[in-house]
Formats: C-alpha cells, structure tokens, sequence
C-alpha cells in the first residue's frame, strides 16, 4: 500500500475513532435541528401553565378587547376593588390583574402580579390595548373597521432576471442568506481543520516520533497526508452533520407531528417557493465544494508550515496571526458584501485568493458574477496553493527537525532557500 | 564487501559548518562506532545517510551503488529524538511504522507477534502508548526498527532510557543482530558501550573526522608502553634496578601495596623489567596500560581544543585543557 494512503488512514481513523468528534459529530445536528425545531415546537405546544388576567377596566370600554389564548384567560371585572382583588389573589401564582385607569390607557396601563410577568404577556396586552384604543379613536372621528379593512392594500412584489434561458423567477433574498451560511460554513470549517492540521503537526513534534516517520516516508508525504487525512474527517463531518440534521427534522415532522421551520413556507411571499425550486442550485453547491478544498488546502499548507516551526501551541502565535487576519476581515467583509455582491469590494475580495474561498460562493449564491471573474478567481487560488503548498513543505522539512529555537521570520526565509 | 560508503560529505547550515569533508566507510555484517561528543556534527551524518538532509557536496553509496530513495527500505534507523504516537495503541501503531516500511500487513503482524513475546511486552498490545513505562515505549520503538529486517541499522543513542537490565538485553539484541549479518551503524558519545560492541570506530570532533579504523589497531596506536606493577617491598631498590631504558612515571602506596608505574622506552623490554625486578621483591601484578576508547577520545578531542586555543592565542593553556 502506498504510503501517503497509509499516512492518510491514520490520520483519518484516529480522528475519526476520537470521543471529542463522535460527540461533536451527534451533538452538531441536534444543535441544528433544534434551530429549526424549538421555535415551532414552542409556537406550538406554549406554556402549560395557564395565567389568568383579572382585568379591572375603570374606562369600561375594552370589554372585547382581550381574548382568551391558550395562554392566558382574561376575567373583565370593570367594577372590582384592586384592594379586594390583591387579597384574594394572595397566594395564586398564576394571576396577575391589568389595572386600566379612568383617565384611558394613553398615560399608561399597569399590570399587578406576585409573579415576575412575562414578555409574552406584557407585549399581548399591549399590542391588544393600542389597537383597540386606535379603534376607538378611529370611531369617534367616523370610520369604521369596514372602512379600515377597505382601505388596507398589501403589495406582493415578485423579481424577475432576465436571463440567457428565459425569464426566472430571482430568489435574492433567501439565495443570500444560503451563500452567507456557506460562507459561515467554509470559515468555520477552515479554521477549525486548518487548526487540528497545525496541532497535529506539533504533537507530532513534541512526541519526538516526526524524525522515525521521515527515516521511512519524505517529510512533504507526511504533509500531504495529514492534509488530506483531516480534510477527509472534514468532509465526513460536514456530511453525517447533513444527513443526520436531516433525519431529526423529517423525523420530528412526520412522526413527533412538529411542524418545523416556523412555517417559512407560509409566510413567504408568493413565487418564492416556486424559486427555491427553480433555482439553479449546481453552480452554488459545486462552489461551495470547491472553495471549501481550496480555501482548506491553502490554510492548512500555512497552518502545517506554522506547526512545525514551533514547539508549542504558544510559540505558534506570532505567525498565527498574519495568517488569520485575512480569514477573519473576509467573514467581517462577508455581510456588507452580502448587500452589494457586485461592488468593488466584493470584486476584489473573490479575486484575493487569501479571502476567495469565503466570499465568492456568497457572490455565486447572490447570482452576481460573471463567468470571467469567477474562472480568474480560482485560476489565483489554484497558483496560490500551489506556491503556498511549495513554500509550506520547505519550512515543514527543516522546522520538524527543529527544536527548542524560537523562529523568526528571518529564519523562515534561510530555511526556504536550504537544499 | 562495504555496505556503506560516505565520501568527502560536507554540509554547511548557514554560518554552523556542520561536516566539514567526512568519509566513513561501513562493512557488511561488523557494528561501525560513530563517536564523539554532542554537537559533533554525528546526527547530521546519519540524516545525510537516511536522506533526511542532503549534503552540500560529497556522495553515500549503499551497497556499491549511489543512495537511492527506495534504499530508505533497507535501512533501519533509530533517532536519538525517538517517541511514539502517544494516543495510539501500542501494537496499532508498531504496526503502523512496519507498514510505513512496505511490509505487508499480515507478515508485520507475525513478525511483531514474536517480537513482542521475546521482548515481553505482549500484554501491552491494545494499551496506549502514553500508559507504557519509558523502557517499555524504547523497546517498542527498537522493535519497529528492526522488524523489516534491513541490511543497514542505525542506532543513535540506542542506550539514552534504558536501565541496565534492559540495556544489556539490548545489547545482546544487537550483537545477535550482527551474527544474522546485519550491518550496523552506532553513534554514541558514550565511549564505554562503544568500545563493548563496536568492531571499527570513526572520531567525529567540530565537523571533522579526527580518528578511525579498528578498535585494537586505535587503542595499539595510542598505547605509551606503559606497565603498572603492584608489589611488596621497598621502592628504593627498584629505583636502583630500573636503569636507563625506564622511566618511572608514579609510585603510590594503597592499602599497603606500592604501585608503581613505569614506561618502556623500549617496548620489546618487557620481560626484560621482569627478571630485572624478580629480585627486588614479590611481585603480585604486572600488566600493560593500555587507553581506554574513552581516554583516547579525551585526548584527541583535547589536542583539538589546544589546537584551536592556539590559533586564538590569547586563552592561557591551562583553561584551554
């Protein structure tokens, strides 16, 4: 067997076979459904306790104005004393009383409770008193609720591309938002396996096993093994996380009986469904793949040069840093280029090859490229990791045979002109 | 036939010369000492050979032919910095580096099987390799260096961990590993172990090559004709007997024996002293002093020293010895 695939299945199993990723493995996708999941599971289930509302309405007028949820039952009692209620209502957790004053609601309304009032509650009653003070309002000077009704228009906007195959239904919005978790994604992954190849590198250091691994295979074989090792748990993570989120969402949806996604589907306005459908979803995911291993092999090839020229993880930082602040201004970058994907600052973000892999699936997701700047785009990152890679190894070489020196930049430079 | 031959290696890291002109040349089946002291420049030889590091300039033939990469197969090497993966199981990754190796996995498992019964550390197999003791972790390391049986082994400091016991059963490893022809290289700053097991030697000192060749023909070159003789009687009449082709070095009195020590200037005169000193009084030892790999290695690295204090000038020879 080859040697670099041995190197590869170790790097992978042992990792794999770790307790730290079998548990971020499970607990990611719970994570992730319960996103989908609690909100609608709390929309649908509520609270169990039942509060009930003494409302003593002074004005007489909002003898309609609550209605009963299934959280909350309203009692109108215009003509009961606060004293009287406050004594009956002593121990009871569950109640609360609205006091509305003579003078009407425009000063202020005040609920009395034993027990700390919710936001739910606080915001129902509200939202329920402005409308209905509004109502009235709107009465004493003549209009009716027909009238308002009448007069409510709502305006559905749809977007339409003009594109080579015809007129399509544009999904800017929701495509945005799904090149803005890709490019979360591709950040959070680079950083994360970028790291493990650096940690990896150093363990492999401070054990003092490096120097019998390279009696039998080249130092760049190593290298390229552990990179393509990690990359691997990468992708196998990235894909249990996506398959198992999945069967926990269908799960809970079909046999638990909780509607997830908050019904988005509902409240999304018309043609847009229709658009998710629709939209071209190839260039998108195969973008994502493809800045993911680049962004991944550009970074780890640093991270892996950066490992072995320490000795710790602390003597790591002074190159760390140089590294990441590129990393981090793209993810800073990668909301304002969300607004404007096909500005100069989005241009010259997706062609840098240091801040490529992060934002240009957000402009791909936002349709907003030409053919030109994405071929130009991967073509530098292409060249890019092919130096990085060239100039990694040669660091790599001499740094893991290196120890107890701490490393300057100088030095870095002697060893990549060594023999 | 030579299994190893270095030629003329030089290797320069920045302002450090580390080999300045070194040749060693290794013949199959002996055990060939590499010494000298830390900083030598010995380590950076060995990763020339295991092509680790390339040399400046100079040239490694294995086995007659020029240092290939696949030779990396053939060769067994044991670095001074050695460890383990410390997460991983024992036999696990003994498995892995004989894999690393090109062996295939079924012949590794058997060949480990036996190694780790002779050695006796079959129970720790599916233990990790942080809960071994560190003699234990050295001997699973030496195993995984000889497991694919190669013509050259390389041992740097194969003894640094080792208490006794153990160190003697890896010295006997050795000297059986020899007996089955392999050859073997074994760098060392410890003089004694080597002069134990080595067949031929090489001095390395500041990058250079300062001594070689075998080890009798070393220490006959270096001996001073030199006789130590433990007797009872009166020094004086000693004094008296040994004449001019004598010189006497020390006389010493312990435990109520005089010692006294005497150099030949002639060396075919030893048996000569004897009858000369027959009469003198009761002689209970006479033998020849011959150095000690450790004395010469002082010595020479020593005359090395004077010799560079020298060129400096100013230090005064007392500190520079």
């Amino acid at each position: 067997m080859n040697t670099v695939l041995l190197i590869i299945q170790r790097e992978y199993l042992t990792r794999v076979k770790k307790k730290s990723f079998i548990i971020m493995t499970l607990i990611g996708p719970l994570l992730m459904s319960a996103l989908f999941v609690i909100p609608a599971w709390i929309a649908t289930k509520g609270s169990d306790e039942m509060r009930f509302v003494t409302v003593i309405d002074k004005t007489g007028e909002f003898v309609n104005t609550f209605k009963d949820t299934k959280e909350y039952k309203f009692l109108w009692r215009p003509n009961s004393k606060l004293k009287e209620v406050k004594e009956n209502l002593k121990d009871d957790k569950n109640s609360a009383v609205l006091l509305i004053p003579k003078e009407g609601v425009t000063k202020g309304v005040t609920i009395y409770s034993n027990k700390h009032i919710g936001i739910g509650l606080k915001s129902h009653i509200a939202r329920s008193l402005s409308a209905e003070a509004q109502n009235i309002n709107l009465q004493k000077l003549g209009i009716t609720p027909e009238h308002i009704a009448a007069s409510q228009v709502h305006v559905p906007v749809q977007t339409v591309k003009w594109t080579d195959e015809g007129e399509k239904t544009d999904s800017a919005e929701l495509m945005m938002i799904a090149g803005f978790i890709a490019a979360i994604i591709i950040y959070m992954f680079i950083f994360m396996y970028g790291s493990q190849v650096m940690r990896g590198v150093i363990e492999e250091k401070t054990s003092r096993v490096v120097e019998v691994i390279i009696s039998s295979v080249k130092p760049f074989q190593l290298m390229a093994g552990k990179i393509i090792g990690i990359a691997l748990v990468a992708l196998t993570q990235f894909l249990l996380w996506g398959i198992l989120t999945g069967i926990i969402v269908f799960g809970l949806k079909n046999f638990a009986g909780i509607e997830t996604g908050g019904g988005i589907g509902d409240k999304l306005p018309p043609g847009m469904m229709e658009a998710l459908f629709t939209y071209n979803w190839q260039p998108l995911l195969f973008s994502i793949l493809f800045f993911f291993i680049a962004g991944y092999l550009l970074y780890a090839s640093l991270f892996a040069a950066i490992g072995s020229a320490a000795d710790n993880e602390t003597d790591t930082q002074q190159f760390m840093l140089p590294v990441t602040i590129p990393l981090i201004l793209a993810f800073a970058a990668a909301a304002s280029i969300m607004e404007q994907p096909s500005g100069n600052v989005a241009f010259w973000f997706s062609i840098i090859p240091f801040t490529s892999p992060i934002i240009m699936p957000l402009r791909i997701a936002a349709d907003a490229y030409q053919a030109w700047e994405l071929a130009l785009s991967m073509a530098i990152l292409i060249a890019t990791i092919t130096a990085t890679i060239w100039f990694a190894a040669k660091i790599y070489r001499v740094g893991i045979l290196m120890y107890g020196k701490k490393v300057s930049y100088k030095e870095l430079w002697k060893w990549i002109r060594y023999k | 036939m030579e299994i190893l031959k270095a030629v003329d290696i030089k290797k320069t890291f920045e302002a450090h010369q580390a080999l300045s002109g070194v040749s060693i040349t290794c013949k199959e089946a002996t055990i060939f000492g590499l010494l000298g002291p830390n900083g030598a420049g010995k380590t950076t030889l060995i990763r020339i050979i295991n092509q680790i590091t390339a040399p400046d300039s100079g040239e490694v033939f294995f086995n007659g032919k020029r240092l290939q990469p696949h030779h990396i197969k053939q060769i067994g090497y044991l670095p001074e910095e050695r460890g383990l993966y410390k997460k991983m199981k024992t036999g696990e990754q003994a498995l892995y580096f004989a894999r690393l190796k090109g062996m295939s996995r079924t012949d590794a498992l058997k060949r480990l099987k036996f190694q780790f019964d002779k050695f006796d550390i079959m129970p720790w197999w599916n233990k990790k390799v942080e809960e071994l003791s560190k003699g234990m972790a050295q001997k699973v390391q030496f195993i995984t260096t000889i497991l694919h049986q190669p013509k050259l082994l390389i041992f740097d400091e194969p003894f640094s961990g080792f208490d006794p016991i153990n160190a003697n059963l890896l010295k006997s490893e050795i000297l059986e590993l020899k007996e089955n022809g392999a050859s073997i290289i074994f760098s060392t700053h410890n003089m004694a172990s080597a002069e134990e097991v080595c067949d031929k030697i090489a001095l390395i000192n500041n990058s250079k090559k300062i001594l070689d060749g075998e080890i009798s023909e070393i220490k006959n070159s270096f001996k001073t004709n030199t006789y130590e003789i433990i007797f009872d009687g009166k020094y004086n009449k000693f004094k008296a007997a040994l004449t001019a082709d004598y010189e006497i070095l020390s006389t010493e009195e312990k435990k109520g024996e005089n010692i006294i020590k005497v150099r030949l200037k002639n060396p075919a005169n030893s048996n000569n002293m004897l009858t000369t000193m027959a009469d003198c009084g009761k002689i209970s030892s006479f033998r020849e002093l011959i150095p000690s790999i450790q004395d010469i290695f002082i010595q020479a690295v020593g005359e090395g020293k004077v010799n560079k204090t020298q060129e400096k000038s100013d230090l005064p020879e007392a500190l520079a010895n």
